[in-house]
């Protein structure tokens, strides 16, 4: 289980984001000048250590074959930045179909899980409603422990699934921690809002599409979020479950071309009458590619992230 | 809502069924599928009891037993090999990254700059969001034998370092691999937790003479306590489970001697190697170890007065 998986456990957030920390007042001293600088060091050093390596992957997917060659093959600063490696990657070859293929599952995938889970919590929202506890303890039981990989194999080419994008989709399309996570915000909803609603006339329809979801764009953020990122970054499924190379998704080929160093031949890349960019800045440009997703929805998912999932959430 | 359900208690079952149907429809398709991959599968575990072959189907493959389950309790050596491995990046990682993200919280807890505070939260984050197929990569231009580090060293003629691909250095390497990744959004929990403490404590303490260090250990410290065993007690229902991406990543140049682990032991032998039978009875002790693990430790942490996963008192 990840942390990601436990952040409902701590519960609510209750010292506002903002407030000033008082522990200075009532003579308390403040920490030394050597302790605080010791603190920025190393924070500073933890920082560095994790920007500095996305920092030279983007420099070295900019950098021409000579300046590779006299770095050694890795550079800090691209001197002639050129997107020769990124216009390889997209000439319409292996790299373009597999990034194809996660876009369509990443945007897919993570729709269809939104609504289903959205779904499943909204109604297990309501204690009193048919075979609520067997319904919540089969979500809650999902969370102890998984079928293993051999069941789940097993399973999903018994559906014939193999083969299929949908095998990439279907077995992880409901996250029981996702599902508790929403639930908790549905029941978090102040309750006579919905009373008032219902007396005003709306049906179950319409309280839903018109209150509820209305309400819930936070959680519904955060948790479409989390699936898109989950479905991006998907290696184990398309591992097990896509023999066929022109299916696969962007991290197998990631895999094979960055961390297994197979060599991607101007055919590959679909170039016609043109030598390839240096191997290097194109593993990189790959690697870059299947960055900037994370990225882009990165400020999006922070802003959201602690609200989402701090929020009161210990209903269970 | 209160008001309709009073007598809900009374309803007849067929009568709610009728009454509930449009949130029970809601919940169908959700339902549907974790039923289809997550129990249904389940059932498959029974071919760890037969000698599976896979165009006679689970159906009509012939019992056999428990002699799926010899290589366990006759300790079969690649079995034992992967067990002990396993076993070893456990112990690592409970040692090594579990406390990472507590000194790390423990530091952005008590900067007095709320910005600064956030903009580093912002960048230790990232990383989480990463796969691991990117992350190895990443490692491997840092530290592979053409990487940043060694060109550092050739340029200054020294010995490069063969970090990458060392089976000595595997174990550390994955372990640098987690905290990296990891560590920084490990931070959000124990962060939550001391953002609950009440911050007259701190000026009592003081007001009592405490230090900084006293004020840490008898404040600070005692308020994260609970999530420290809720994880522990999660860590330790997935002490068979390590890194499995991760390691299958990167076994290729280490060898299995040094790499191997229960699931990738697993994934080899069954779906690689079609030991189908063999590998579903590992699989099926390392699941049930695990929840058998949970379930111990969170009576050990209810002994100790600890709330753990779930309270004891309903």
């Amino acid at each position: 289980m990840t942390t990601k998986a436990l952040t409902f456990a701590v519960g609510r957030r209750d010292a506002p984001a903002g407030s000033p920390r008082l522990r200075t007042v009532n003579g308390v001293a403040p920490p030394s000048i050597p302790m605080r600088a010791l603190k920025g060091v190393v924070l500073l050093a933890c920082c560095t250590v994790v920007v500095l390596p996305i920092v030279s992957v983007v420099s070295t997917s900019l950098a021409d074959q000579r300046q590779i060659t006299t770095a050694g093959g890795f550079v800090l600063w691209p001197d002639n930045p050129s997107l020769n490696a990124y216009r390889a990657i997209f000439a319409g070859g292996v790299v373009t179909r597999a990034l194809t293929v996660s876009l369509g599952i990443t945007v897919v995938g993570a729709l269809l899980s939104l609504a289903v889970t959205a779904g499943l919590a909204y109604s297990l929202t309501r204690p009193r409603t048919f075979a609520h506890k067997p319904l919540l303890m089969m979500v809650l039981l999902t969370l102890l422990f998984s079928p293993g990989i051999i069941p789940s194999y097993l399973t999903v080419r018994q559906l014939g699934l193999l083969d299929s994008y949908w095998s990439l989709i279907l077995p992880v399309l409901v996250n029981g921690f996702n599902v508790i996570v929403m639930r908790a915000f549905f029941m978090d909803l102040p309750q006579d809002l919905l009373d008032s609603a219902r007396i005003d006339g709306a049906g179950e329809f319409q309280t839903l599409t018109r209150i509820v979801l209305p309400l819930s764009k936070a959680v519904l953020a955060v948790v479409g979020l989390f699936y898109a990122v989950a479905y991006w970054n998907s290696f184990f499924s398309a591992l097990l479950y896509i023999n066929d190379t022109a299916k696969w998704p962007l991290q197998l080929v990631l895999r094979t071309y960055v961390v297994d160093n197979a060599v991607l031949s101007a055919d590959q890349l679909n170039l016609v009458g043109e030598a390839p960019p240096p191997q290097q800045s194109l593993q990189m440009a790959i690697l870059v590619i299947s960055l900037v997703p994370i990225l882009l929805v990165y400020p999006l998912l922070q802003r959201h992230f602690a609200k989402g999932l701090l929020i009161g959430a210990v209903k269970g | 809502m209160s008001a309709t359900v009073e007598g809900a208690g009374t309803t007849s079952r067929w009568a709610r069924l009728r009454r509930d149907k449009f949130v029970l429809l809601l919940g169908l398709p959700g339902v549907a599928v974790i039923l289809l991959f997550h129990y249904l599968p389940m059932l498959g575990n029974v071919i760890a009891f037969k000698d599976y072959q896979p165009f006679i189907g689970i159906r009509d493959s012939p019992w056999v037993g428990l002699e799926n389950f010899r290589v366990i309790f006759n300790g079969d050596p690649e079995f034992l090999n992967a067990l002990t491995n396993t076993l070893i990046i456990s112990f690592i990682q409970v040692v090594l990254v579990f406390p990472a993200p507590i000194a790390i919280a423990l530091l952005l807890n008590s900067l007095l700059s709320e910005r600064i505070k956030r903009v580093v939260q912002s960048v230790l984050y990232l990383p989480h969001f990463m796969s691991w197929v990117i992350v190895v990569a990443i490692f491997q231009q840092l530290l592979g034998n053409a990487g940043l580090l060694n060109t550092w060293l050739h340029a200054r003629g020294l010995e490069g370092l063969h970090i990458i691909g060392d089976p000595g250095l595997f174990k550390v390497l994955i372990t640098s691999q987690v905290i990296w990744k990891d560590a920084g959004w490990g931070t959000i929990l124990f962060l939550a937790a001391l953002s609950r403490v009440d911050l007259a404590l701190y000026e009592a303490a003081a007001v009592d003479g405490a230090s900084r260090w006293r004020q840490l250990w008898h404040v600070t410290l005692p308020a994260i306590r609970g999530v420290v065993v809720l994880l522990l007690i999660l860590k330790l229902g997935d002490v068979l489970t390590v890194g499995f991406e991760q390691i299958i990543l990167q076994q290729g140049p280490v060898g299995t001697d040094a790499s191997e682990v229960l699931d990738t032991y697993v994934y080899s032998n069954g779906i690689l190697g079609g030991n189908w039978g063999v590998s579903s009875a590992v699989g099926l002790v390392k699941g049930l170890v695990g929840v058998a693990l949970i379930l111990a430790a969170n009576r050990v942490a209810h002994l100790f007065g600890e709330r753990g996963i779930y309270a004891n008192d309903r």
